[in-house]
């Protein structure tokens, strides 16, 4: 171990051969089958599922014997194609409003000096601390009493819901963001500034551009995680016309005795793989984001 | 300085105008309809919003506001409001039978308990529908033809009579047999007040062609505050629990909300039927969280030193692999995984087993072991992620440094690995509990909080977190107990921001070290 400067892989392979290679890098190899055996076997069986028609549970217990892509026809007229939109709507207007509004929050407190900063950016981490579903009670009397002023506010309504999950934008986002408006120099504001443009223009034209990947960032974790909203959507929701994925499809695999396998399998399979496909694109994103702001 | 903005960025004030007039218009019309519907709470915050609202954007010194009113909007209205909201409904009786103001009660208590007067007149009726849909009835009363519905009590109107039945009303149509049929059991709920005041009271029918008047058994004395009945003569006055009660306990339903003070809480402790059941879920919730932490934290950083050895070939893949867990949404596993642990047709049982039939969701303490193992399942890759970045930051002269001084494997990393690795990941841990301890939709959709405990009140059972436990409570216990939920989410509040607040102080002690 003397070339430790500059190991190159011919080196070690060389000296490991035979029993010494497997002892230090070889058993590491049947680790990492047995790994990805365990991870993947749960998506194979129900990719599997989603292949049979007319899947109960016990049908659909051997492995891959047919191949039939019915499921994925009968899902449209099951409502399938409504909870799609409605997730993908809620979710991508609750990305966009959290960028918007944690981006603006934290231009605020990136570049200007205020009164009570300091303390709103710790009252904001404290806050951040306590997830909104803690107060799903509250929230859904909130929106039974706000119904009869604004009926399209309250309980059973798609934009009520997003207005709720707005709530929570600040809290993380602003800090991850906030780390990263500071990256950006001040000089480039000042400079704009002497020549005359105003912050709406320094904030709209310059920033947002700078900023691009941390807003790329928050936008994929808010969307993600509206996506996969439970507890808030179903005490919301109730109109089974109303409901998100994460609510229509629990409700297909909740009957167990009748439950549609195959169908919930076909449903599940395609509203993950959107989700899936983008975390294996932005893994690199994910993962500095994930260390930089403890999210999950 | 008086280069006013407005000038230099012309485009951008005509659009900040449109906005700003949208916005006013929307809060004009809640302000409207909230006055009307009496909503004073919502009326409040409307009015103190879209001033703040109009101060920020209109003002040259708040350019901060301009860009923080949007988000701490949402954040006072979604969050801090229903914060502090479960706070104040954790005190009340809040819930099934106690839902609304003591007025409300009063009204509803009057119209509920109503008989129809012996020898009150009949009338020959028209069942109307407006123009929303809105059942009507149409009377002749006095000689004047009157309609009424359930929220406006019955007014004379233009109309169309024969043989004193209406046939005929301008902006409603008279129904037909069929359509009444279609509507029947509408019709005979609805109530049409005969008048402002609830004592008069109100007209029915059950077969659509004649209408009664049925008039409360029960009268409420406003000054001396007691409702009673006029058939029996019992006296029914309010107690400090938000019912009207005889002297013989007898209770009158509806009640109204009231204060209880900390009977919420303490009925947590000392109540039996709720004690129980609470001090388990209170310990499992804590077990589940450590658990789920330990488990995935050891399996995730075993992986990742296994995988940071560079000699070993294709690592980008088996990390592609070993993240695919995370990547597929959370909820959707939950319940894959619910098939495959199904006694009799899962796949684990039926294949992996061999045709065994165990109960992994059913018995107390397989459900527990499943919960964990299934969350093993979703988060080790989430502690495989971090770990890996982290490791990468460990400088390799320290892991030299250690080999020669004669460490092996197991000492470096006890002593110089896991210290270091811990500096930087114990925040992500302390924000894992916390997550895992709400970890509701794992534990609703896998075991959804059973198998339940024999004889509860609650619909809670072996596998209920706290989190699951106010779902529980509050929506799907058959009674809804708001109160009750409410202060079980205080007690979480108050738990997660204890253990927050302790990991974070020694976290900061570590990188002190």
């Amino acid at each position: 171990m003397t070339t430790t400067i500059n190991p190159s892989t011919e080196v070690h392979q060389n000296k490991l051969r035979g029993a010494a290679w497997f002892t230090q890098v070889g058993w590491r190899h049947i680790v990492g089958v047995v790994g990805i055996a365990y991870a993947i076997f749960p998506l194979l069986y129900v990719l599997s599922a989603s292949l049979k028609p007319n899947a109960t549970l016990t049908g659909s217990n051997n492995l891959f014997s047919v191949f039939d892509l019915s499921n994925y026809q009968a899902l449209w007229g099951k409502g399938f194609g409504t909870w799609a939109m409605n997730s993908l709507v809620i979710s991508s207007v609750t990305a966009i409003g959290t960028v918007l509004m944690g981006g603006a929050a934290a231009y605020a407190f990136s570049r200007f000096r205020f009164k009570g900063r300091e303390a709103s950016l710790t009252a904001l981490l404290i806050i951040q601390m306590f997830p909104q579903m803690l107060a799903v009670v509250a929230i859904f009397l909130l929106l039974l009493s706000l119904r009869d002023v604004f009926p399209f506010l309250g309980a059973n309504n798609q934009i009520g819901l997003i207005c709720v999950y707005l709530g929570g934008a600040l809290g993380v986002n602003t800090f991850l963001m906030y780390g990263f408006f500071n990256t950006v120099p001040r000089e480039i504001d000042e400079a704009a500034k002497i020549d005359g443009a105003s912050h709406a223009q320094i904030f709209w034209t310059m920033i947002l551009r700078l900023v691009a990947p941390i807003l790329a960032v928050v936008a994929l974790l808010s969307f993600v995680g509206t996506y996969g909203e439970f507890i808030i959507a179903k005490t919301v929701l109730s109109h089974p016309s109303k409901m998100t994925l994460a609510v229509g499809l629990y409700q297909w695999a909740a009957d167990e005795r009748n439950a549609p396998w195959g169908l919930f399998a076909a449903g599940a399979v395609l509203a993950a793989v959107p989700i899936i496909a983008l975390f294996m694109f932005l893994q690199k994103y994910i993962v500095s984001g994930l260390t930089a702001g403890s999210v999950k | 300085m008086d280069n006013g903005r407005a000038r230099n960025f012309k485009a951008g004030f005509i659009a900040k105008l449109f906005l700003m007039a949208l916005l006013n218009a929307f809060g004009l019309y809640g302000l409207f309809s909230a006055w009307a519907v009496s909503s004073w709470g919502v009326f409040t915050g409307l009015a103190v919003g879209l001033i703040a609202a109009n101060w920020a954007y209109f003002s040259r010194r708040a350019i901060p506001a301009k860009y923080l009113y949007p988000g701490l909007i949402f954040l006072f209205v979604y969050q801090l409001f229903s914060m502090a909201y479960t706070g104040y409904v954790a005190f009340t009786n809040y819930g099934d039978g106690h839902n609304s103001t003591k007025s409300d009660a009063i009204s509803a208590i009057l119209s509920y308990n109503e008989v129809r007067l012996d020898g009150s007149p009949a009338f020959p009726v028209a069942v109307l529908e407006d123009g929303d849909k809105n059942l009507a009835f149409g009377i002749v009363r006095d000689g004047q033809p009157q309609v009424g519905t359930s929220d406006n009590p019955l007014a004379s109107v233009d109309a169309t009579v024969e043989n004193d039945r209406i046939t005929a009303v301008p902006g409603y149509t008279v129904l037909n047999f069929n359509q009444v049929v279609q509507r029947q059991q509408e019709v005979t709920e609805l109530r049409v007040p005969l008048s402002d005041d609830a004592k008069d009271g109100s007209l029915r029918t059950q077969d659509a062609s004649s209408a009664f008047v049925y008039s409360p058994i029960l009268e409420y004395d406003a000054s001396a505050d007691t409702m009673t009945n006029k058939e029996t003569g019992v006296v029914y006055t309010p107690n400090d629990r938000g019912n009207f009660v005889s002297d013989q306990g007898e209770k009158l339903t509806p009640g109204w909300r009231v204060l209880v003070g900390f009977e919420n809480f303490t009925s947590m402790f000392t109540d039996k039927a709720v004690s129980g059941p609470f001090f388990q879920i209170a310990v499992w919730t804590f077990a589940f969280a450590f658990l789920s932490v330990a488990t995935t934290f050891a399996l995730g950083l075993a992986l990742a030193l296994i995988f940071n050895d560079p000699r070993v070939r294709g690592r980008k893949f088996y990390r592609a692999m070993l993240i695919l867990p995370y990547a597929f949404p959370g909820f959707l596993s939950a319940l894959v995984w619910k098939g495959m642990l199904n006694e009799r047709f899962g796949f684990i049982n039926d294949v992996l087993l061999g045709g065994a039939s165990i109960p992994w969701l059913s018995d107390p303490w397989l459900a527990k072991f499943s919960v964990l193992a299934v969350n093993l399942w979703l988060g080790f890759p989430y502690m495989f992620l971090i770990c890996t970045g982290t490791l990468q930051s460990i400088p390799g002269d320290v892991l030299e440094a250690a080999k020669m001084d004669g460490a092996n494997p197991w000492r470096v990393l006890r002593s110089v690995i896991l210290p270091l690795l811990m500096i930087s990941t114990a925040p992500l841990l302390i924000a894992s509990f916390a997550f895992n301890f709400n970890n509701f939709s794992l534990i609703y959709m896998l075991t959804g909080g059973g198998p339940n405990f024999a004889g509860s009140p609650l619909l809670v059972g072996s596998t209920d977190i706290l989190i699951s436990m106010v779902y529980s409570v509050a929506f799907e216990s058959g009674v809804k107990q708001y109160g009750l939920a409410s202060a079980v989410s205080i007690l979480i509040f108050i738990a997660v921001g204890l253990i927050s607040w302790i990991g974070f102080r020694r976290t900061r002690s570590l990188e002190e070290l």
